[in-house]
């Protein structure tokens, strides 16, 4: 039960066929080659394979890919803007908000989404935000920093 | 329970899953060091291939070859065991590091990076280190216990130490002039009566040299360092946050199929029957079936899943214990051995004795649950045969100890295998073992295709092992003045790590008893020293409010380590101990303790929601010490991950289970530690530029449930003595606990 579904990933159309119940992750990794949306626990409690949707955050594991034919998916391949890092990559890089890197790309596709809605969050706000991303290696503090960080750079950015 | 039953479980509980502790009691002095190079043909083979340049090779010493577990089972390396490290510089002066260690997020591509910076005199961008490859690195017996940074970065740094002493021979031989005015900075030779230079990159160009090093090269002393002990970042960590770095369960070969494999449905279960037509008659869908072993192997990951879904199996399930009973199985089915650790004890004193003159008398036990791994990338493999040789790329802590497993599996040589190991998504003391290569393989070998075995969490969570449960014994004697007299300590199961009291006393019984498991376990980041300073830490804390001393106060006036000391009082300075305000439902406690080369000391402050029973953990102060720091950056991350890790054994974690089955293999029903559980850590290093530089991802650990535990009791007056200490919040645990 194929069916031809249109993706637009990381500004890239894409014409499918693909099974439309099949997962939005499995349709990254395994079609598109887009390895760096990560499966971590298949039901929705890991984050690791979080993606943008029309700029807000989804998990990709649980997502059927026909929900999302049509509109704009970022990935973490899609962050960067030619060779440029966004500035949570940045500012991950520079806290070093990491040790293994695997919950990386979800932890930065959830604070971008987080950014995007709210430039400016709390402690308190990131913190409500990011609760559903899961680092092993406990580097929560970190990436709290550099969401922090990333925040004060676009803010002045923008002036 | 039957005890036929467990022989099984037993045996393979001991198997890769525990080399970790199979490799810590190596004994001393074993095997060979010869210092005689054999120029093996894979090695003059391994030369060419690496082309023009300068390489240097590192002979092992004793202690390099205990670590390796060197003649401890027949092998058949690919490159000679007497080697312990090599590098090489090419023509372009590119710095090639081999080394067999592997990065799992402890950052020791980092950190080895920065020795060999250091030592070689070389920018960190020219330098690359080949991780955990068994056709292309030294022997290594594995990345844990803490020993990369005492061994693997010792051995680096004399090699790049030695590989300047060569680059400044080679200088003052071309140039003439005398060696003692030459000196390498950035990667240049340069000589600064005459104001040549020459990058070593041209330097080596054109030479064909091989050079093994003597044990003796002089090393950067600490205070010249400038790379050495400073934050350098994660070296490849753009990769990482780009999604470019591929782990192994990102690789791709061409043709490649993915494999599943049919799972038991409880532990101990046998396969009767299997009914594999339907699966068969998918297109594209291999199935192979050798004894209990059934899998298949489809063009899509969907494919095989829908494919091992249309397999029917029927299975013979034998009873099992649940963790309900788990403290009392353990209790009563003690063994000689485990396998890798046997039953070990440590008496001084008599401990009648030491009870005879105490003032006040103490018994308590504590109990520790199976918790598991939980790495965020699970298990992984990608198996490629061709012309009988098989390589697999998977996410290992022991590489060569897999390609060992997947010879023997197959009846291969050895050096027909060549295991690769990606940068990969943690391990924590949980990856040692090469499930998912061998399925991989197998499947692999049947399709003749290259084949990948992602698990799934669900199976991570079961087939994977866990750290083992444990209940420990503990009887003591104090005086009233806080003198302790005796010291009894029994750790049934869990392990004998840290099972030593650092704590000056007369008389003291330590007994370490190996235990049936009804769950396959093995290493966990410190081992067992977790659960014993849980419980030791614990019971001092006890013991202090015995004689109505201040915690700190009573481990001081029992210790005269002085770094522990040191620590301890670090740590209390840091947080304020005894200078905390009073206030309602909050506590503090303390901790500390040492192990593998690193002292620690952990003071937390909790808040206990009496409505909710939810116990908040809101500040933690750590400090540590561990020799000469050589990234305080990593290490403060080290440290604060190992605190966050800890907060979950120490709070909620625990795996239940229920007649051979895992009941909370998802983490919808394993909590572990998020956002919204991190308090506020303080880390204090202290930097002992005097001492050698010890390891660090796993001692830190240790001190966070004991001290959480305490302030716990500080708050409540509640005292709790099984972790994890509150997996249904404060209220239950309190009636539980009155009620005993």
């Amino acid at each position: 039960m194929r069916e031809v579904i249109e993706l637009h990933v990381n500004g890239v159309r894409h014409r499918l066929e693909v099974e439309p119940n099949r997962s939005l992750l499995s349709v990254l990794r395994e079609e598109l080659d887009l390895t760096g949306t990560k499966y971590g626990c298949g039901e929705g409690q890991c984050g690791a394979c979080t993606v943008l949707v029309a700029g807000r955050a989804m998990r990709s594991c649980t997502t059927p890919v026909h929900l999302v034919a049509g509109r704009s998916i970022t990935t973490i391949e899609g962050l960067a803007r030619d060779g440029r890092l966004h500035p949570l990559q940045e500012a991950f890089l520079e806290v070093g908000a990491l040790q293994c890197g695997y919950c990386t790309p979800g932890m930065l596709m959830s604070g971008v989404a987080l950014l995007n809605a709210n430039p400016d969050p709390s402690e308190a706000e990131i913190i409500r935000f990011m609760n559903g991303n899961i680092c092993r290696c406990g580097t929560y503090g970190r990436i709290v920093r550099a969401i922090q960080r990333a925040a004060q750079k676009m803010k002045e950015a923008r002036r | 329970m039957r005890d036929d039953l467990w022989h099984d479980f037993s045996t393979l509980s001991m198997e890769p899953a525990a080399y970790e502790l199979f490799a810590t009691s190596v004994p001393e002095g074993a095997s060979d060091s010869t210092g005689k190079l054999p120029l093996s043909l894979t090695r003059r083979q391994f030369c060419q291939a690496l082309g023009a340049g300068v390489l240097v090779l590192l002979l092992r010493d004793v202690r390099a070859v205990q670590e390796s577990g060197g003649g401890r089972r027949a092998e058949a390396p690919s490159m000679p065991r007497e080697i312990g490290a090599w590098l090489h510089i090419a023509d372009d002066g590119r710095v090639t590091v081999y080394t067999g260690k592997v990065e799992v997020g402890q950052n020791i591509r980092t950190s080895l990076t920065q020795v060999v910076a250091e030592e070689l005199r070389v920018p960190m961008e020219r330098i690359h280190l080949v991780m955990g490859d068994t056709d292309l690195t030294p022997f290594d017996m594995g990345t844990f216990g803490s020993r990369t940074t005492p061994v693997m970065a010792a051995h680096l740094r004399r090699v790049a130490a030695a590989t300047r002493e060569l680059l400044l021979d080679l200088a003052a031989e071309q140039w003439q002039v005398a060696r003692a005015t030459l000196q390498i900075e950035a990667g240049v030779v340069r000589h600064a009566a005459t104001g040549r230079s020459l990058d070593i990159g041209r330097l080596v160009r054109g030479q064909r040299l091989t050079r093994a090093i003597p044990q003796e090269v002089p090393l950067t002393p600490p205070q010249q360092w400038r790379i050495m002990g400073t934050s350098v970042p994660k070296v490849n960590g753009r990769a990482f946050v780009t999604g470019e770095h591929r782990y192994t369960s990102d690789l791709k070969l061409p043709g490649m199929l993915y494999g599943k494999v049919l799972r038991p449905p409880a532990f101990g279960a046998r396969l009767v029957s299997v009914d594999t037509r339907d699966a068969e008659a998918m297109p594209g869908v291999l199935v192979v079936r050798e004894g209990d072993f059934v899998g298949v192997a489809a063009p899509s990951p969907e494919h095989a899943a829908r494919a091992l879904a249309a397999i029917r199996a029927e299975w013979k399930r034998t009873p099992q214990p649940s963790s309900r009973e788990i403290f009392a199985y353990l209790k009563a089915h003690e063994v000689e051995a485990q396998g890798w650790e046997g039953r070990s004890r440590y008496v001084v004193g008599s401990i009648s004795e030491g009870l005879q003159i105490a003032e006040r008398r103490f018994e308590q036990t504590y109990t520790v649950a199976y918790i598991a791994h939980a790495p965020l990338e699970p298990r992984a493999a990608v198996a490629e045969w061709k012309d009988g040789r098989l390589t697999v790329w998977t996410g290992t802590q022991r590489p060569f100890g897999v390609r060992s497993e997947l010879a023997r599996a197959f009846g291969v040589p050895e050096d027909h295998v060549r295991v690769i190991v990606p940068d990969t998504g943690s391990g924590y003391g949980g990856k040692h073992t090469g499930e998912a290569a061998l399925e991989a393989a197998r499947l692999a070998k049947a399709a003749g295709r290259p084949v990948k075995v992602v698990w799934t969490r669900e199976e991570e969570f079961t087939w994977a092992y866990f750290r083992p449960a444990g209940v420990i014994e503990v009887r003591s004697g104090v005086k009233t003045d806080g003198t302790i007299t005796a010291w009894e300590f029994h750790n049934y199961n869990s392990g004998a790590a840290a099972i030593r009291t650092p704590y000056a006393i007369p008389n003291q019984w330590i007994e370490f008893h190996p235990t049936r498991s009804p769950l396959r376990q093995g290493s966990y980041r410190a081992l067992a020293a977790t659960a014993n300073h849980f419980a030791r830490e614990t019971a001092m804390d006890e013991l202090a409010h015995l004689v109505g001393m201040d915690p700190l106060e009573f481990r001081l006036k029992n210790l005269k380590d002085e770094r522990l000391r040191a620590v301890l009082e670090a740590a209390a300075h840091r947080f304020g101990w005894g200078r905390t305000k009073a206030a309602p439902d909050r506590g503090v406690g303390l901790a500390a303790g040492f192990e593998k080369g690193g002292y620690v000391a952990t003071c937390a402050e909790i808040a206990v929601d009496r409505a909710t029973g939810e116990v908040k953990v809101l500040r933690v102060v750590t400090a540590f010490e561990c020799g000469a720091i050589l990234n305080p950056d990593h290490l403060t991350n080290q440290i604060e991950g190992a605190i966050v890790m800890g907060l979950g054994g120490a709070l909620f974690e625990a795996i239940e289970f229920e007649n051979g089955k895992i009941l909370n293999p998802r983490f919808s029903r394993y909590r572990v530690p998020r956002f919204s559980d991190l308090p506020q850590i303080d880390i204090v290093l202290l930097d002992r530029r005097d001492l050698p530089s010890a390891g660090a991802g796993e001692t830190p650990i240790v001190g966070i449930a004991p001290a959480i535990g305490n302030a716990i009791f500080h708050a409540t007056g509640v005292r709790l003595r099984s972790l994890p200490l509150v997996p249904n919040g404060l209220k239950g645990e309190a009636r539980l606990h009155r009620g005993e």
